[in-house]
Formats: structure tokens, sequence, C-alpha cells
């Protein structure tokens, strides 16, 4: 692997390869000392040009318990601030020395133009605007193998906002690689203008598509980048694609529900649904950990 | 008093036609043309070889950004003309939306006077309301005493159908053409490419085909109104060619261009994020690019236009959502127009059809004919070359054709009887 930009750099063999690594790893959270030597002397830095707490801190978590060296960048607190850009922020990081770059950026694309400008360093996509989050996908899919066994043949719904997300850009590519079949269910100003080459479905009635589905992935609306407008009234969008405990009833025996956080509790999610035992919110977050070890590890350690 | 030419071996192309001819040059008009006039030529005259080449009138562009006044990093009125003159161009039409704009007498005669020195004439279009803000008429009556014939709020549409209503009225007493980049700003919203399949894979916001048909659609509607005398820039989708060919059909007096770009680029080309092919309006699908062909093709679409639009490195090489649009254009337009059209056809939207709407012809544009401006241009049409961007004579870099190899070349530019390119090389 060269950098991690999209799910698609990843193809199914790569996929499995990392929730196989993440396996190995996952164990290392349950051990009175929880670090590995594996990357000791290496050194990361996660570069964040978009406030975010779970993802960066999951990330410094996993390069910590690898015994990285981690340097923590955003862009609140630099010169950044000052006017540098993004290129020169880059290249003045990497000058330190830096193994690898996780990078978040509210604009589309900036993992993959940080690739071109690099010389020697891997780059991660923390998330890209709307484009990708394939971390989110990698650790999505990884709870839910360690739920179902296995990611083929599922039935997977994504529900919600996937015009402005990069979750499920990536869950799509993700779940469809690994041979799950994948439902958009969402108001359709939430869709993306055009879905030529998306492996999916698309469905409008919640109602109708639950009883069939092995896994819910819920979107968060994001009110903050003005998806608000693209719906009548939050209300409204409760009503139609909120999964409200009538809608949990709906749900077959065994089916999961999961969700990328940060949740809007009484929006997507009823607070009572967010924790049923299905819901595997918090075991997302811990897999997180052991699925981004993965993914540096493979990235900066080769083979294992 | 510019030394004498003589322009042996090349056939002409001209709206007249075809044939072989040399062609005399002195004191700034064509003294003869003909199979055998090198008798004709004054005894210094200097003598260019022209032979396997395309002598025809020197090429004149509606839309260039040469960025003067007050973005002198990216391009100046000199360094644009310097492209201009190797594109094969006698003249081009300085867009108004500098830094002040060139919404007032002062400004326009900044920019005239600063082409004065540039190897290429510079024409100026003016601004259809102050500061381009959509809102006040400016002074077009005071602009045109100066020569303006074209008046424009590029950049942005006027986006105000009221506003452009008045200016339409306003500007058909004067006599001069409005010309209009059409895009509902509502409807383009903060869109960074084309809206459709590869900006929904990529996660970029997208302007709809839509943004722009439907200032088309309303500004046909004003020119039925007003009969005012409209210009499209830079069309980009299907469903602008077919409004246009509808508003031809009834006789309104509308003209529309297409930039090179338009005609062999797609949205795919943003696939890898790069700013460099961010352009307004966006690259659009296949489809776009066959109708537009077609529009050319068949008269619909008067003008290829370069939308020359040079951005200092610092200033594109940002995040693609971040980057300004715009791409380079004046020194490959030609060769690019020739890889989608025949030389005539190509010739025509680039030379005599945008010199009469810029209000240029005869002087530019005009038949190859004694007693005519020396503006022309000698052509080698076979000659291939590479695009490096480093070798632009712009001060910016940012061509889409980096590592392109183009077939056509220009040879020799002469502007009101300079020889201001020689042999591919500027001469000052």
């Amino acid at each position: 692997m060269t950098h991690l930009l999209s799910i698609a750099d990843l193809g199914r063999e790569g996929i499995e390869e990392v929730l196989r690594v993440a396996e190995a790893f996952a164990e290392v959270g349950s051990r009175p000392v929880r670090k590995v030597p594996t990357l000791r002397g290496r050194a990361i830095a996660t570069l964040f040009f978009e406030d975010s707490t779970r993802t960066r801190l999951s990330f410094e978590t996993a390069a910590k318990r690898l015994s990285a060296d981690v340097l923590s960048f955003s862009a609140a607190s630099s010169s950044v601030k000052k006017g540098e850009s993004v290129r020169d922020t880059v290249e003045t990081i990497e000058a330190m020395g830096m193994d690898a770059l996780v990078v978040r950026h509210a604009s589309a694309g900036v993992p993959v133009q940080v690739s071109r400008w690099v010389k020697r360093c891997k780059v991660v996509n923390g998330g890209d605007g709307w484009h990708e989050h394939p971390t989110q996908a990698l650790l999505d899919c990884f709870t839910v193998c360690q739920a179902r066994g296995a990611i083929g043949g599922l039935r997977v719904l994504v529900v919600g906002d996937v015009r402005h997300s990069r979750v499920a850009r990536s869950q799509v590519l993700a779940y469809s690689a690994l041979g799950a079949s994948v439902t958009l269910v969402a108001p359709s100003s939430l869709l993306p203008p055009s879905l030529e080459g998306w492996p999916v479905e698309v469905a409008d009635d919640l109602d109708a598509a639950l009883p069939e589905a092995d896994v819910v992935s819920l979107l968060r609306l994001q009110a903050e980048r003005g998806s608000g407008a693209f719906v009548p009234s939050l209300r409204e969008y409760t009503a139609r694609y909120g999964l409200t405990a009538r809608r949990a009833a709906l749900l077959a025996p065994g089916a999961l529900v999961t969700h990328p956080g940060p949740m809007i509790r009484g929006v997507e999610i009823a607070s009572d649904v967010a924790d049923l035992p299905q819901a595997l919110v918090t075991r997302q977050v811990a897999n997180g950990v052991a699925v981004r070890m993965a993914v540096l590890f493979l990235l900066l350690g080769g083979a294992m | 008093m510019s030394r004498a030419l003589l322009l042996r071996g090349a056939e002409v192309v001209d709206a007249a036609g075809r044939r072989r001819a040399d062609v005399v040059v002195a004191d700034g008009v064509v003294r003869a043309v003909g199979p055998d006039v090198a008798g004709a030529a004054p005894a210094r005259a200097r003598v260019l070889d022209a032979s396997g080449c395309v002598l025809a009138p020197g090429l004149v562009d509606l839309h260039a950004h040469l960025r003067q006044p007050g973005a002198e990093e990216s391009e100046t009125v000199e360094t644009g003309g310097r492209a201009a003159a190797l594109g094969g161009y006698s003249a081009v039409v300085a867009m108004p939306n500098t830094d002040p704009p060139v919404d007032c007498a002062a400004v326009a005669r900044e920019v005239l006077a600063l082409g004065k020195r540039s190897p290429v004439e510079v024409a100026v279009a003016g601004a259809i309301t102050v500061g381009r803000a959509g809102e006040r008429l400016a002074p077009m009556g005071e602009l045109a005493a100066l020569g303006v014939r074209l008046f424009t709020d590029d950049g942005a549409g006027v986006q105000d159908g009221a506003v452009m209503r008045r200016a339409l009225d306003y500007a058909r007493g004067l006599g001069v053409t409005l010309a209009q980049h059409c895009e509902d700003a509502r409807l383009a919203g903060q869109g960074a490419m084309h809206e459709g399949a590869w900006s929904s894979r990529l996660g970029l916001p997208g302007v709809p085909a839509a943004a722009e048909e439907a200032m088309v659609a309303r500004d046909v509607a004003l020119a039925r109104l007003t009969g005012g005398r409209l210009h499209f820039l830079h069309l980009s989708t299907a469903g602008s060619v077919e409004l246009v060919r509808r508003a031809k059909a009834e006789g309104l007096l509308v003209t529309a261009e297409v930039a090179p770009h338009h005609l062999v680029l797609t949205d795919a080309a943003c696939a890898g994020y790069d700013p460099t092919f961010k352009v307004s309006p966006p690259l659009r699908e296949d489809e776009d690019l066959v109708r537009l062909r077609a529009g050319l093709e068949d008269g619909t679409i008067d003008a290829i236009a370069t939308d020359h639009a040079p951005h200092a490195p610092e200033a594109k090489d940002l995040p693609f959502d971040e980057a300004p649009p715009g791409m380079l254009g004046l020194e490959t337009a030609l060769a690019v127009a020739l890889s989608v059209l025949g030389l005539e056809r190509a010739l025509a939207c680039l030379s005599w059809r945008p010199a009469a709407i810029a209000g240029l012809a005869p002087r530019h544009g005009g038949p190859v004919a004694e007693g005519a401006e020396a503006n022309l241009c000698v052509i080698d049409p076979s000659a291939t070359w590479t695009v490096d961007p480093a070798r632009l004579a712009s001060r910016s870099r940012n061509t889409p054709y980096a590592g392109w190899t183009l077939t056509g070349r220009v040879r020799h530019t002469i502007v009101a009887g300079d020889a201001v390119v020689v042999d591919g090389e500027l001469v000052r």
C-alpha cells in the first residue's frame, strides 16, 4: 500500500488484509500494557485542517499503541491561521522527518493532492469533504464482521444524508467490494446528483426496507453544512427516516445498527434505540483503534 | 517605419476562399497578393518563408483575461500580448474583470495605453454594471466613446433580469454588444466542477448544466423583448447550443462562442483533484462536447474564444474547491481548434467571425487583399509540438495541455505590418 486515499485503493483483497491485521491488533487493547513496539522510531503526524474529536484521538491512540512518535497538528492553532497554504504546511511537516501523515480537510481531494506533494511520506485520508473516510468504512466492516462472521451476502442499508457524506461513499465501496448488497435510503434531495456507476439500490421507504436488512448504517444529517435546507424540517426528516423505537421493532433478529458518530439523538436515531445491544456504536469506536493500527502498520511496517 | 515583408510560398486562406499566393506587406498594409508578386516587394524587404504554410488573417480573441490592473503576478497586458502573438493572434479583447474593473473611462484608458506596448492590438471590453456588482449600469456611453464595443460582467452573469433588460435597452441605442457569462449564481452555488457522475463520486459540489441554460433561456427572452445585440460567452452545454440555435432561427441578434477546452476536455479530467482543470463554466460531459462541436460546424456557435485565464501557481495550488477557476488558452487555441475542425472552419471561428463580433472587422479578420491593414498569421498546419508549461510566454503556467502533443503551429504573426513573431519566436 502506498497511501490510503480511497477504499478503491484497497480492493477486496486489501480490505480483507486490513481486517485480518486489525483482528490481531484488537487483542492488544485488552492487555494490561496496551502497547507493542512495532513502529518504534517511526513518526506519524495527524494533520487536521478540520475539527474532529474521535478520528484524531483514534489515530493518535493507534499510533501510540504501535509505539510510534505522534505529532499533532490542528489548523486552529497553527500558521494556517497566518495564511500558510496547505501545501507549505505539508512540506514543512514532512521536512521534520515524518513517515506518515493522516490528513483531514473540509475540501474533497486534499489527501489526494497531499499525496502528490509529499516526497516519501505515506498519506492516510482521515476524511475529506464529502469524498471519503476510508478508515471509518473499514472499522464498520470490521465491526459487522466481528458480529456476523462475514460481510458477503449481507443486506446493508445506508440511511440518511448520503449526498454530503464521506462515510457513505467509503461504505458503499467497502461493503460492495466484500460482497454485500447496499441500498441507499434517503430523501431524494439528499442523494448524490448522479449514482451512475454506484453499486447500489435506492429506496425511499425505510419501513419497507428495514425488515430485510442485516445492517442499518445511519448517517448524521449534517445540519452544520446546510443539509437542513434539503428537507422541510428535522421533524419531517425524523418522521420519514429516523430510526425510532417503532422502526427498530421492524428489524430482523440479529440485525445490526451502526453509526459513525457523532450521533444526534432524537434526529436520525432515537435515544433508546442508540442504547440497544444491536447498536454497535461504542464497539465501532473501540474497533476503530485496532483498524487504524492495522492501516498504519501495513503502510509503514510491511507484511506481518 | 517597419521593414517591408515578402511572405513567400503560402496558401492564403480567408473568408474569400483559398489560393496559392505570395504576399507583400509595406507601410502597415498589404501591398500585393498573388502568385507572382515578388517583383512588387521593395528592394530591402525581409523575406519570410511560408512554404507549406497557410497564410490567414490574424486570429482575434474575444475573451482574454490579461489581469492588469490588479493581478500582475499572474499576467500583464504585455505578457498576455506576447502569448497572443505566439498563438497567431493579431488582436485580443481584454476582459474587464480586473481590479479595479473596467467600469469607467479612466481604467479603460489605462488598459488601452498598456496595450500600445503589447505586440498585438488590445481592445477592451467594459463592464455592464458598476463594480460588476450587477446593480447599476456602468457608463457605457463614456466607454463606447473610447471605442469599447463589447460589455460584460464576465466572471459572473448579470443575475437580476431587470438590470439586464435595462442594459440591453441602453446598449441598443449605443450600437454596442452585451456579452453574458451565463450562470445563475444561486443554482451554481458553491459548485467547483460540473454536476454529474464525476462530481457525485468525487464528493465535490457541482454546477448543474441548468445553471447555465436557465440564464441563456432568460437572456434569449430578453433579446427578443429588447431587440438588443447579445453575445453568449463560453457556452458549455448541449442545452445551451439548442437554445441559441432556436434563437438564431427566430432572427434574434445573438452570437455565441465556445472555449477550446470545452471542445476537448470533460469532467473526467477532474478525477485527480488537480485545480488546473477547474474552470468556469466547468468541463462538462462527452455529449456536451459533441454538441458544441456540432454547433460550430452548423454555425450556431460563431466563434472559438480562449477564456485565457492565468493564475499564479500559488493561487492555483489550493484545495480544489478553494482554487480559482480558469486555464490558459492563447498559445494553444489554434492547435486545439485544428484538432476538432477543418482548417477553413477553424480559421473562420478564430479570426473573421470573432473580429466581426468584436467590432474589429475588417481591419482584423478581413480578406487578405491589396490595401488591407496587414494583420496576418502564417500557420504550419502539420507541425507537431509538445506543450511545456515552462516554455509558455504567459506569466502563468496553468495550461490543461501540459505534455500534450498538438498539431498545428504558428510560424509568423504580423500585426499592423510588423512581424512580431518570426519562425515561432517573438521578435521583441
